[in-house]
């Protein structure tokens, strides 16, 4: 486990907007990192600033009005924030690739679908166009869509949206990338097209090695596909750890608001989908202090005085709250989040017998 | 696709049908006769003249020769010029109208792509701002100001281009220039805001996230969905261009079928009249015809109705 391979490497990440209301501050600081043929889940609420943190891995963010303030974002240990748009040409696609969350939108919809693959291939690959298009057939039958070769020739509309996200999926594939994004893959389809596409996308890991960050607002989610989590609140990462800390000793209040809020299937739905109260801050101004105290029942004095550094739980857990400094008075989890924290415990231990 | 091209060309047929007996109806309507311009006939010449060209017999019977005429294409001899056959006169005018039309056209076309793409990739940038003020110059100047404004400056006051008439290319160039000028800001603007809309949508996103270079991105993915709204303009540009060159035929004395058609009716010349609205009606209609099966062509979503696969 010691021996692997760094892939991706965030140092103090900032990123605003100029906009006509001031500056947005939509990423404040943001740091992770991630290991080949790891998946790092990023949760959090709309506006949370995930889209933002994922498109600027791939330097997608349209400058104006988006500005890289501060930070690095290692890649293979080269920084990709200092390097041009022709250099990124040829990482995007190639090195690190995207999947969006609406597939009704993502693909071209006057390109056969088949070119669409061929595309990527063709860019950053030299191989003849009929090699190109055998491994676009490959793809397609890769990512579990029927008759390939005539799907090759259709049109995205010809396609539904499960199938079509599996072409995006296929085209993010076609150049055997080393770090994928997903950014809300399957939000935007229904819940059981939504479990098959997680299914391919963690049988896809499991075969390449590639890492891969998985973009997500829904906790369920994350538990299936994740091996490390990264819970991001107003542009800031407030608890980092692995899947296994997140779920059964998460320490951030807001962790344990997302946890409270997950709709339980299983429970006979007797009790109230709980809600985190309150709305996130305007990141034009963002409040003095911890952004989630104004939201928190368990804000002490110095929340809405100082931002809370960092503190480690362990070597793999952080939690970015005061209720972690020695001096916090000792606050218990709130009930209901012991409760699903059981039902967790429950169910896997089901699950391993 | 043939069931639909058929059912198509039905309805061109209903429509000629149409047009055919509302301009007939507006002729009689409209005061005076092919012969009471200038000089005052003697009456019994009057007489005379109106027995030749059917004239005194009933509406119903003029209608229904009309129809007949209209249907074989015999639109009969121009009853103002001497032995002039309206088919002729559409025969020897029409191919200067096309050339003019056909070169408005692409003028329109080229500029109005070529600057709305320019101002859609530097948007709110000085090229953009430079771009839409000429495009909006061309849509609110009028073509006959335009016209006259080229002619005087440009032909008159710097002798670049000849002043009017009809022999050779360089006289094409100012009247086309002055049919385009406003149909070409008008794609401009289609195209800006069109290519704008497109390059936000998710798929020249990911068209990036592919690794595709700017340039790429906009001729392979952008631009193909981004004409879509400027071929459906093909057909509003088409007459655009057929009733522009009306004015500018008259004024840059280019003897196409345009200037034909508007002399023609200050003449009353009826049967001309007759022949060029038939003419041009067939045009139009065609033309849309086409831009219908064009945008099917282009634009793989679209089903043409009654084509079953
Ligand atoms: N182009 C832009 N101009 C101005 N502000 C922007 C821009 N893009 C994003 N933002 C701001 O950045 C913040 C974070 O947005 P982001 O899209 O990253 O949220 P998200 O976490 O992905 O939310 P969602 O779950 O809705 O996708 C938001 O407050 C948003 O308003
Ligand atoms: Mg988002």
């Amino acid at each position: 486990m010691e021996t692997r391979k760094k892939v991706v490497e965030v140092k103090d990440l900032r990123i605003n907007f100029k906009t006509y209301a001031g500056l947005v501050q939509a990423v404040r600081g943001v740091n992770f990192e991630l290991y080949e043929g790891e998946t790092l889940a990023i949760v959090g609420e709309s506006g949370s600033g995930k889209s933002v943190t994922s498109n600027a891995l791939m330097k997608l963010i349209p400058q104006p009005p988006g500005i890289y303030a501060s930070g690095e974002i290692l890649f293979d240990g080269k920084d990709l924030v200092k390097l041009t748009e022709k250099q990124m040409t040829k990482i995007r696609g190639n090195d690190i690739a995207m999947i969006f969350q609406d597939p009704m939108t993502s693909l071209n919809p006057t390109m056969k679908v088949g070119r669409q693959i061929t595309e990527v291939i063709l860019q950053h690959r030299s191989m003849p166009k009929a090699e190109a298009k055998q491994k676009a057939i490959q793809l397609i039958d890769q990512v579990g869509i029927p008759f390939p070769e005539k799907r090759y020739n259709q049109y995205p509309h010809e396609f539904s949206g499960g199938m079509r996200q599996r072409i995006v999926i296929a085209i993010a594939l076609a150049a055997d990338p080393k770090l994928l994004i997903a950014d809300e893959p399957t939000t935007a389809l229904d819940v059981t097209i939504q479990a098959q596409i997680l299914e391919l996308m963690k049988e896809i890991q499991k075969t390449s090695k590639t890492s891969i960050i998985f973009i997500t607002h829904d906790l369920g989610v994350v538990a299936n596909v994740a091996d490390r989590v990264a819970v991001m609140y107003a542009g800031q990462i407030v608890e980092y750890g692995t899947v296994n800390d997140i779920f059964y000793n998460p320490k951030h209040p807001y962790t344990w608001g997302l946890l409270g809020s997950m709709p339980d299937l299983d429970n006979d739905a007797e009790e109230l989908l709980h809600t985190i109260p309150g709305s996130p801050p305007d990141l034009t101004h963002p409040p003095k202090g911890d952004a989630f105290a104004a939201r928190n029942e368990f804000a002490m004095a110095i929340d809405y005085e100082q931002e809370p550094p960092m503190f480690q739980v362990s070597d793999t857990h952080f939690a970015k709250t005061w209720l972690l400094h020695p001096d916090a008075p000792d606050v218990a989890i709130p009930e209901i989040v012991a409760k699903r924290i059981r039902t967790f415990a429950e169910k896997e231990a089901q699950y391993n017998d | 696709m043939i069931n639909y091209i058929l059912k198509r060309l039905m309805y061109i047929l209903l429509a000629l049908f149409v047009i055919v007996t509302v301009t007939f109806f507006l002729m009689r309507l409209a005061p005076g006769s092919p012969f009471a311009n200038e000089r005052n006939f003697p009456p019994q010449i009057e007489e005379k003249l109106n027995e030749t060209y059917g004239l005194n017999n009933p509406w119903y019977i003029q209608y229904k020769d009309y129809l007949i005429d209209t249907a074989t294409f015999n639109f009969g001899e121009s009853m103002k010029y001497k032995a002039r056959s309206t088919n002729d006169m559409i025969a020897e005018s029409f191919p200067v109208s096309l050339t003019l039309g056909i070169e408005a056209m692409l003028l329109a076309i080229g500029f109005g792509v070529l600057i709305g793409v320019i101002s859609a990739l530097y948007h709110n940038k000085f090229p953009d701002y430079l771009a839409t003020s000429i495009a909006v110059l061309g849509i609110s100047v009028p073509s006959f100001i335009l016209a006259g404004l080229m002619q005087y400056f440009l032909a008159y006051k710097l002798d670049i281009f000849p002043t009017a008439g009809w022999n050779g290319f360089i006289y094409s160039i100012l009247p086309a220039l002055a049919i385009a000028f406003s149909h070409a800001g008008f794609i401009a603007k289609l195209t800006r805001s069109s290519m704008l809309e497109q390059n936000s949508s998710d798929y020249v996103k990911m068209a990036r996230a592919k690794g595709l270079g700017k340039w790429t991105v906009v001729f392979r993915h952008t631009l193909r969905n981004a004409l879509l709204p400027v071929v459906t303009y093909l057909g509003p540009l088409t007459a655009g261009v057929v009733t522009g060159s009306f004015i500018v035929e008259q004024i840059f004395a280019v003897p196409g079928l345009g200037k034909h058609f508007v002399q023609s009716i200050t003449n009353r010349d009826y049967t001309v009249i007759m022949g060029t609205t038939v003419f041009y009606s067939i045009i139009l209609l065609f033309a849309v015809f086409i831009v219908d099966i064009l945008y099917s062509i282009i634009d793989p979503r679209i089903k043409l109705k009654g084509a079953k696969k």
